[in-house]
């Protein structure tokens, strides 16, 4: 698989922000690595002092504000922007994709596309016919079908530290996760195969609900016997989700599920975290949101997953109590109490 | 009985696309038959060795092959199976045995020549024999025939039998895109899949292919058909290839799959059904084989492979859905269906059906108004791309692209078969979608989908079974009330249209009663019990649960059980 003459050719990573910025280094360390930010002051500033949001960048790394010229020198390319612009800038890459592209995604988020003159507050009910994976935006999108995901428990700033991390890559194309793997791995860096594209971003996507809830409690003082039931219950609220939108269970207990859930959930670094603790401290969701350098991806997650579950008729707990604090104006004791008392016995009933 | 009236044809006739029989891709394989078989047994053993690549392995293949051939021999023996079959393969176990005692060399020779055999036998009962004069000639019968039958039944007259007022088009209706067919057999090799109802489908569509001007198609036709003699003798001569559901083994499904492949590849228009067997349910198919359809997307992977320019031949693949008022088997597959849901397991293909009650059917057909119609869909490339009148594939913007790049790894065209098994289920979901947008809807469809959903909502309690075994007499609708609900169905099936969703006949418009009565007239017309039908009282009612079931399952899929109610 591996053939001299592909070496060459340079890799794209699109978006530069904070986990954009890593995975274009660990790239960089087997490829030359094309990186694209929308901004061009962006691009300036890492050609002048070769750092980005703190990150000092590889100097294999070469940033960009040229999508053509991008896809055209790159076969396989790494999309990392948020979900909320995640559909915007495949509308302007795809003209310039071919299906011989590979797109590997770093982003854990849902795309929501609404009839005109809507918000996700008025809109009736919401279905998988308006919240889509960003795998499903890219065949929507574009030519491009070989089309796979990063997901695990990958906290750039540990990354950045070249401390020990794995990823999942997943893709129905063998030949995607294959190209993935060659690409990122290292010695501080495992990468897993997972077929099931889908799950494996719903897993991502999920965790970040659970995510807030984890930030919540610390914010509240809670130890670790809390945070084991959160977590535990968690995870099974992920797999009723996930099933409920698409994916199978096994995908929720790998890496991109338990692994990530586990790294987010205890990590004061992680930003959706931050929000649940944050909260629980006592401010408002505007403050929070205003003084964020980068987006949470877990708030707007809350608002799809609880309005998408209302048309399937699953009632996930977790995400409907989350959902009244953060929008509803519940605070997060209430929500812990409110919880705490809710009847519910069965541990396990989905293996 | 009044003549449902679609739209005339505008297109009363075409034109042969190619001019003599000679230039047909067809005829040249069936001209070069011993070398074309030669090749596939090759390529097919090439692909069983790679399947099986191990001595060992292939050993095992084989005595399984033997043990299954032997048992479908003594469970379940048909009348086109060769009359050596039972000496033939007891002679293969037999050298199979005496492997044992020989050389490993000269047993690996003598395996080799066993597979060899093996494959080569079922390469020459797979293949088809097209033969021109036959052709013709069986062409021409069956124009003749068809004709006459038509001609008197509707007029009921001696002597009506010799006129020629009625031709087969004004009982069968091909809409869609037809030029675009027509263009597309011209630049590139067609690869046609019809939805499969009836065993009549292969009969129709091999009269749709000559009538729109197509040379013949190689298609995959069950074998169970050839039992029917009449059947056999035509479908031999229309260029059908034999497709044993009954066989199983590894080797022989590989000389299937490899016969379909370099036939495509040479260029052949291939036709298959890629449900692989009639709907049991009445369903428009939503799991089709992809066994066959991968065919088509490794032939156009080894035409871009072997042709370096951009003069590569073309494979597209053109959906199409035959759409019948009537399904002469519907009581049988319906209760097949019902039998084995729930359990995984294959329908038994049996066939209760001989040339008299083919005829029977034929003419039950023709002497009453039940029409039929053909939509052909819009061409796909093989990756499920439409593509426009030149060839050229499309992305969903409309923007050309170069379907090459899809089979393309670091500027190469590569063979990953593993990718490929990707883009065979990637194709055959999009056939799907075109199906059901394709699918026209009859008056008939609708008044069975309606008065069906209508009484499964008076018995929510009860689940389809238990519905199902419900007493006939007991299901009344007052009309008004079904003429209410029909009235919203057909107003969100105008909608869908609209959106390109679904198309339907011009006979469901206009006047609400005359679209119900020509719906319940025609539902399961020729069916001793009919589905449905008005009471002396004017009350919608029903003599046969199950089949109205059937009738009702065709627009099943569209999400219309929502507006019931």
């Amino acid at each position: 698989m591996t053939s001299k003459s592909s070496s060459d050719k340079p890799v794209g990573v699109i978006g530069a922000g904070n986990f954009g910025s890593v995975i274009a280094n660990i790239l960089a360390n087997n490829r030359k690595v094309l990186l694209y930010a929308r901004d061009e002051k962006v691009v300036s500033t890492i050609l002048k002092t070769r750092k980005n949001r703190g990150h000092e960048m590889h100097p294999n790394v070469t940033p960009t504000d040229d999508l053509e010229s991008l896809a055209r020198q790159c076969d396989v390319i790494f999309p990392i922007v948020p979900s909320a612009h995640f559909r915007a800038m495949m509308k302007k890459l795809s003209p310039y994709l071919h299906p011989y592209h590979i797109l590997i995604h770093g982003t854990k988020g849902f795309d929501l596309q609404l009839p005109k003159g809507e918000t996700i507050e008025t809109v009736k009910t919401l279905s998988r016919e308006q919240v889509k994976t960003m795998s499903e935006v890219i065949l929507e999108e574009s030519v491009v079908v070989r089309v796979g995901c990063l997901a695990g428990p990958n906290l750039s700033r540990e990354l950045a530290q070249r401390q020990p991390g794995a990823t999942v890559v997943a893709s129905p194309f063998q030949e995607v996760i294959q190209t993935g793997k060659r690409l990122l791995r290292n010695e501080r860096f495992q990468v897993y195969e997972n077929p099931d594209l889908v799950g494996v971003e719903l897993a991502g996507v999920l965790k970040n609900i659970i995510a807030i809830a984890s930030g919540g409690l610390s914010g509240l003082g809670y130890g670790e016997n809390a945070k084991g039931l959160l977590i535990s219950r968690g995870a099974v609220e992920m797999v009723y989700l996930g099933r409920v939108l698409g994916g199978n269970t096994k995908a929720f207990l790998g890496v991109a599920g338990i692994g990530d859930l586990v790294a987010t959930c205890n990590s004061p670094m992680s930003r959706n975290y931050t929000v649940g603790y944050r909260l629980a401290k006592g401010e408002t969701l505007q403050q929070i949101m205003d003084d964020m350098q980068e987006v949470a991806e877990g708030i707007n997650t809350v608002r799809i997953t609880k309005k998408c579950a209302e048309y399937y008729k699953a009632r996930p707990l977790i995400t409907d109590t989350l959902y009244k604090v953060l929008f509803e104006g519940m605070t997060v004791q209430d929500a812990v109490d409110y919880l705490m008392r809710y009847p519910l016995n069965v541990d396990i009933d989905f293996v | 009985m009044e003549i449902l009236e679609e739209k005339k044809n505008k297109n009363i006739g075409y034109k042969p696309i190619l001019d003599g029989i000679p230039d047909w891709p067809v005829y040249q394989l069936s001209k070069n038959r011993k070398e074309f078989l030669e090749e596939v047994t090759q390529k097919a053993m090439e692909q069983i060795r790679l399947l099986r690549p191990s001595r060992k392995q292939l050993l095992e293949e084989l005595e399984t092959t033997v043990f299954r051939e032997q048992n479908r021999i003594k469970r379940n023996r048909w009348r086109v199976d060769p009359k050596d079959d039972a000496r033939f393969w007891a002679r293969v176990k037999n050298d199979l045995i005496e492997l044992g005692s020989k050389s490993a060399e000269e047993a690996a020779k003598k395996e080799e020549d066993l597979l060899h055999e093996i494959v080569l036998r079922y390469a020459k009962e797979i293949a088809g024999t097209f033969n021109p004069s036959s052709y013709r000639f069986a062409r021409e019968v069956i124009k003749f025939w068809f004709v006459r039958l038509l001609n008197g039944a509707r007029v009921k007259k001696f002597g009506a039998i010799f006129r020629n007022r009625y031709s087969l088009r004004d009982k069968i209706h091909i809409v869609g895109k037809v030029k675009m067919l027509r263009r597309l057999a011209k630049k590139g090799t067609v690869v046609m899949v019809p939805t499969h109802f009836s065993n009549l489908d292969s009969i129709l569509i091999g009269w749709v292919i000559h009538s729109i001007g197509l040379p013949a198609f190689i298609y995959g036709a069950g074998l169970n058909l050839f039992n029917i003699s009449i059947f056999s003798y035509f479908m031999n001569s229309l260029g059908a290839f034999k497709v044993d559901r009954r066989k199983k083994n590894l080797p022989y499904l590989e000389t299937l799959k490899m016969y379909s492949n370099v036939a495509i590849q040479k260029g052949a228009h291939s036709l298959f059904f890629p449900g692989g067997t009639r709907s049991r349910s009445g369903r428009i198919e939503k799991q089709l084989k992809l066994g066959l359809l991968s065919t088509a997307v490794e032939a156009q992977r080894n035409i871009y492979l072997e042709s370096e320019g951009t003069d590569a031949r073309k494979i597209f693949v053109v959906p199409v859905t035959l759409n019948y008022h009537f399904v002469l088997e519907a009581p049988d597959l319906i209760e097949d269906y019902l039998q084995v849901k729930g359990q995984d397991r294959y329908f038994v293909e049996e066939d209760n059906y001989g040339s008299f009650q083919f005829i029977k059917f034929l003419f039950k057909f023709f002497t009453k108004g039940s029409n039929i119609s053909v939509s052909i869909g819009r061409g796909l490339d093989v990756m499920g791309n439409y593509v426009d009148d030149e060839g050229n594939s499309l992305d969903a913007s409309g923007r050309i692209i170069n379907a090459r790049e899809y089979f393309m790894t670091e500027q190469k065209v590569t063979v990953d078969k593993q990718r490929e098994n990707e883009y065979t289920r990637m194709l055959a979901s999009r056939v799907v979608t075109e199906y059901h947008r394709i699918n026209r809807v009859f008056a008939s469809h609708l008044v069975a989908f309606v008065a069906f959903e209508m009484w499964l909502r008076k018995y929510p309690r009860l689940d389809l079974f238990g519905f199902l075994r419900l007493p006939e007499e007991d299901l009344e609708i007052p009309y008004d009330e079904f003429k209410e609900t029909f009235k919203k169905v057909r107003k969100e099936i105008y909608r869908m249209k609209e959106e390109g969703k679904v198309r339907h006949a011009t006979h469901l418009k206009g006047d609400l009663d005359v679209a119900i009565r020509r719906g319940l007239e025609n539902v399961g017309i020729f069916h001793v019990k009919r589905p449905l039908l008005r009471a002396r009282n004017g009350n919608i009612i029903t003599q046969d649960l199950n089949v109205l079931y059937y009738y009702h399952n065709r627009l099943v899929g569209y999400d219309l059980e929502k507006f019931i109610g």
